[in-house]
């Protein structure tokens, strides 16, 4: 049904293309003399008419009628059943086994009848929308092809409409972000405040409790479920692994930065920039598995062999990994502003006698500065929010402790760990994943708005 | 003499540096080596960088060899006459549901008789593949002639059975012999006496292993006993006189020893068959016959060989059984090593030896069809938007702020944006690659955007003026000149963003792409999964052979995503533009 509708469609968007086209080109050998617009955007115009209508009907009509046969079904069946999400969807369910033939055994007459009025519905429905859907479509195209005149503005309506499509497609960014805050903000504001929900913390038992344990909530007979959600060593945790990640990352970032922009002949440019590049496309996935495969298990034996009780999920794996990918990321980022000093200022240090060190250290930095601190911000935020080296290396055990060598958790391997899986809901440990990903989402938001406005006073400071 | 004092009375104070004195000198040196220092220190990041990435490449590509390899028996299989009842020789329903696994147990009996038992049979018959039976019934299905015929066929193993060709096995040490040996019997638990001592050498070198592991025991037994754990020094003294029993049993030279399965194991290659010795004395031996022997007879000096399996049992996954199983399929030239197509062709599987990453590949393509033919559009029409029309006031600054947030907002948030909106507001399908897809059409819209932003602001503006100045509109000038001109930057923009999706698996996680789906996906509602969720997937799984999986999808991953990088590259190469 809908590849018919959309070969009508197109058939009738050729046709009205052409057809539109071909009157304001006959316009032309006519009376009336010189076009306003040029012939293809008539047609344009034509087209714009059918399409805008038709897709509409499509897009209203197509769930309408679905939610009409659906709802037929119920009416075979007693109230009980239709209001039992569970029941509503096995009924649904052997509706349209039995209407694609594969239902097993014999149905029963009340499902028989369900699916006839069901396929009914759906049928008619469609023919309906079907019948709409290219009437409102030809009502558009007759009135734009009435209007064909030599003195029809058809250029300015089609670009109007182009305009439109275009702040449309802008509009999406904001409505992704729309979309994050509500899905976010909805699902933690019903995780603190729905007072259905069984086990919910309170905002501060959830921000300054340190026991972190979704599991437990699950079992309300079993344990003190109130501290379960106790954000403290998650939060130690990814500031843990963070912190081994800039540790890593800031020196190696900054030094090869430094050393590209300063010091770097082009041949060795054109040799270490793809390099970092490679490093910056590898996927987090494969530098996950390299950090639970290979790095965990060194830095596990060389702890033993000094004698040192290491976990096999380290902090220390999963930060230095995560730190290699960030060198990239840190390294670019300090390039670009340690270019945008002015060579003004190289060349008075240079005058003064300075050795290049000197003046990188004493003149470029510090200029640079609020570049490279904004940088930091955003590798710390990519750090944060990094989920795929830490679930694959870190561990899943909430450890209140600042020890790089046990195993710790962050926010994202707990988000993953609930959400992975059976899910429903209305319970408090699916929901605590989304007000961990609120918590996730607001840090990184801060840390990008901080850094993006330090570095537009920067900017504007030596422009 | 006071006018003198008077007239010099203030000399104005200038320090004067000589530049040639020792200690001017030793500081410009000090300067000099500190900025050799700094300079080395660049250095020094940036090598650090590209070692840690070719240790990374070089890592996952030895872990990956393996994954491209597979072992197969090289059998002569006879499907009986009785498969099926005679007539229902040309029905495939019957040929597909008919019994292989007699077919297979009697296939490997004929390669290797004499194997008796039920726990050596199942064995032997697990060697091979779960796999192995259905590649024979395709063979039968696509030609039902073939039944009551013999028929040359490759038999996958199983995967430790494929691990032990590939290395994970045991080196194996071959001594002959130097005197007479004569068995007491040809299968069961037998005894065989070498007067010439021959087994000497390796009732020495058990008994080197014994005094290692009572040392090993006395330090243990040291360390427990300055612990302060409750019982510490029961404990201890438990385990020193466990050391001083081995220590007294590794210093009796001639004492015959129990091997156990810590230590090497020690075989008897005879009269055809195989000892595995359990009692080992000098001048004889007791064991059990893994392969039967032909004869009782007494074999002579050199005919007969002691095999040292070095890895002990209890530290390799395949068992002495095994081993001699496998080495003697071997010995008859019938393991087979091929080019693992598998890999290539059929979809996720618990068996290793039978999984590939087609399902995962079929997924991802869909899933990124669905991504470009979503951002491509909305990307470069916003980008149009923002650089050639927008008007300047607050509203655009709102959306140009959202989008430079957007493209630091964690990726996991867009996933659970795809796990509340998409699945659960809308109703979307989990798992299936339309929804993935559209999750990472909003993951990678930003960069998309940004790149043809920058692509069409770098046209320069002269070639939009001269077709405004000639009379063009201005959504002319734009979809006609400058437009075309910014292609070339948007395309390598697309691609780059393109890369990232194809990478990208935190996203996929929330939105259910993790099941276990063996089918190749047919379409975008359906089921699937993605190649970085089966590396994912993969190397969380236990077996050994998983991992060489993993890091064969994972070498396919980043083939993927060289080429498309690559092509970005040659792209800017070959179209960039300078005005």
């Amino acid at each position: 049904m809908t590849a018919i509708y959309f070969l009508t469609l197109a058939c009738l968007v050729v046709a009205g293309y052409f057809i539109a086209a071909k009157r304001a080109q006959s316009l032309r050998a006519g009376p009336g003399g010189a076009l306003h617009s040029l012939p293809t955007y008539h047609g344009l115009l034509a087209a714009v008419a059918l399409i805008v209508p038709m897709i509409l009907v499509f897009a209203i009509g197509t769930p309408l009628v679905k939610q009409l046969a659906t709802s037929s079904v119920f009416n075979f069946f007693p109230p009980e059943i239709a209001n039992d999400p569970l029941q509503r969807g096995v009924v649904l369910r052997d509706v349209s086994n039995l209407l694609d033939g594969r239902h097993q055994g014999d149905p029963s007459a009340a499902l028989r009848d369900a699916a006839a009025s069901y396929a009914g519905i759906f049928t008619t429905g469609r023919l309906a929308v079907l019948g709409i859907g290219t009437a409102l479509g030809l009502l558009a195209l007759f009135l734009v092809l009435s209007r064909i005149s030599s003195t029809f503005r058809a250029r300015n309506y089609f670009e109007r409409f182009v305009i439109a499509v275009l702040i449309l497609c802008a509009l999406v960014a904001i409505l992704t972000t729309i979309g994050i805050v509500f899905s976010v903000v909805w699902e933690t504001y019903r995780f603190f405040f729905d007072p259905s929900l069984k086990g919910r913390p309170s905002v501060s038992e959830f921000l300054f409790g340190t026991e972190w344990n979704p599991q437990a909530a699950l079992r309300a007979d079993q344990g003190d479920i109130k501290t379960a959600f106790g954000f403290i060593p998650l939060l130690t945790g990814t500031l843990l692994i963070t912190f081994i990640a800039i540790l890593v990352a800031g020196p190696l970032g900054l030094f090869s930065a430094i050393y590209l922009s300063e010091y770097a002949t082009p041949r060795f440019r054109a040799w270490a920039k793809p390099v970092l590049e490679i490093l910056a496309g590898v996927p987090t996935v494969v530098l996950g598995f390299f950090a639970a495969l290979t790095v965990a298990p060194y830095i596990r034996g060389w702890g033993e062999s000094f004698g040192l009780d290491v976990a096999s999920e380290s902090a220390l794996a999963a930060g230095l990994v995560m730190g290699m990918m960030i060198i990239p990321f840190i390294s670019s980022l300090s390039d670009d502003v340690i270019n945008a000093v002015p060579q003004s200022l190289r060349d008075g240090a240079y005058a003064l006698g300075a050795t290049k060190s000197e003046t990188i250290k004493k003149v470029i930095l510090p200029a640079a500065l609020p570049g490279i601190v904004s940088a930091f911000m955003l590798a710390i935020s990519r750090a944060i929010g990094e989920t795929m080296i830490v679930v694959m290396a870190a561990g899943l055990a909430a450890n209140l402790t600042f020890n790089p060598l046990e195993a710790v958790t962050t926010i994202t391997v707990q988000i993953k760990t609930i959400l992975v899986g059976d899910q429903e809901f209305d319970s408090a440990k699916t929901l605590a994943a989304f007000a961990l990903g609120f918590v996730l989402f607001f840090v990184t938001l801060v840390l990008n708005i901080i850094a993006q406005q330090i570095v537009r006073r920067y900017r504007e400071q030596y422009d | 003499m006071t006018d003198l004092t008077a007239g010099t009375a203030t000399p104005p104070i200038r320090r004067r540096v000589d530049i040639t004195s020792p200690e001017a000198q030793a500081a410009i040196r000090r300067r000099y080596r500190a900025e050799a220092r700094f300079k080395a220190y660049g250095l020094l990041a940036i090598l650090t960088a590209a070692v840690f990435l070719t240790v990374l490449l070089v890592d996952v590509g030895t872990k990956a060899f393996p994954a491209f390899t597979t072992h197969s028996l090289q059998l002569d299989v006879a499907i009986p006459n009785d498969l099926v009842a005679p007539e229902q020789k040309n029905d495939p329903v019957a040929i597909r549901t008919a019994d292989y696994l007699p077919v297979m147990r009697d296939t490997l009996r004929t390669a290797i008789p004499g194997v008796q038992g039920r726990g050596p049979e199942r064995t032997l018959i697990r060697l091979i593949s779960t796999g192995a039976a259905d590649d024979i019934r395709e063979r039968i299905v696509a030609n039902p002639a073939l039944i009551g015929t013999t028929i040359k066929a490759p038999l996958l193993l199983s995967d430790d059975a494929d691990l032990y060709f590939k290395g994970a096995g045991t080196p194996i040490v071959v001594r002959p012999s130097r005197g007479v040996a004569t068995p007491s019997d040809t299968s069961g638990s037998i005894t065989i006496t070498a007067p010439g001592n021959d087994f000497s050498e390796n009732l020495v070198s058990v008994k080197l292993v014994m005094a290692e592991r009572a040392n090993a025991l006395l330090a243990d037994a040291e360390r427990t006993s300055r612990s302060t754990a409750p019982n510490a020094a029961e404990r201890a003294a438990e385990l020193r006189k466990e050391a001083t029993e081995l220590a007294a049993r590794a210093n009796d030279r001639t004492a015959a020893e129990t091997l156990d399965s810590r230590l090497p194991s020690l075989l008897v290659g005879i009269n055809g068959g195989l000892v595995k010795i359990s009692q080992l004395a000098a001048d004889r031996i007791e064991g059990d016959v893994l392969l039967p022997l032909s004869s009782t007879n007494e074999s002579q000096a050199g005919n007969w060989r002691i095999l040292t399996y070095t890895t002990p049992e209890s530290s390799r996954k395949i068992t002495d059984l095994e081993v001699a199983l496998l080495e003697r399929f071997k010995a008859n030239a019938q393991v087979e090593r091929s080019f693992n197509w598998r890999f290539f062709t059929s979809g996720d599987s618990r068996e290793p030896e039978l999984a590939g990453i087609r399902g995962a590949i079929v997924g991802t393509a869909l899933t990124l069809i669905v991504t470009l033919i979503l951002c491509l559009p909305i990307g470069v029409a916003a980008a149009i938007y923002l650089e050639e029309f927008a008007p300047k006031n607050r509203f655009t600054d709102l959306i140009e702020v959202n989008i430079n947030n957007l493209a630091a907002v964690p990726s996991i948030v867009f996933g659970l944006l795809g796990l509340a909106m998409f699945l659960n507001f809308f109703g979307l399908p989990r798992s299936a690659p339309l929804v993935g897809g559209l999750v990472l059409a909003l993951l990678v819209l930003p960069t998309i955007i940004i790149a043809s932003r920058a692509a069409l602001k770098a046209v320069p503006p002269s070639i939009k003026e001269a077709a405004l100045g000639v009379g063009a509109s201005h959504q002319q000038a734009v979809f006609h000149h400058v437009l075309p001109l910014a292609m070339p930057g948007i395309m390598t923009g697309t691609i780059i963003g393109m890369a990232h999706a194809l990478g990208e698996t935190a996203p996929l996680l929330m939105i259910g792409m993790v099941a276990f789906i063996v089918d190749v996906p047919g379409g975008i509602t359906d089921a699937a999964t993605v190649l970085p969720v089966q590396i994912y997937l993969w190397s969380d799984l236990p077996e050994l052979a998983f991992q060489a999986k993993t890091a064969g999808a994972i070498v396919v991953l980043l083939v993927f995503l060289f080429v498309m990088n690559g092509t970005a590259i040659w792209l800017r190469k070959r179209f960039e533009r300078r005005w």
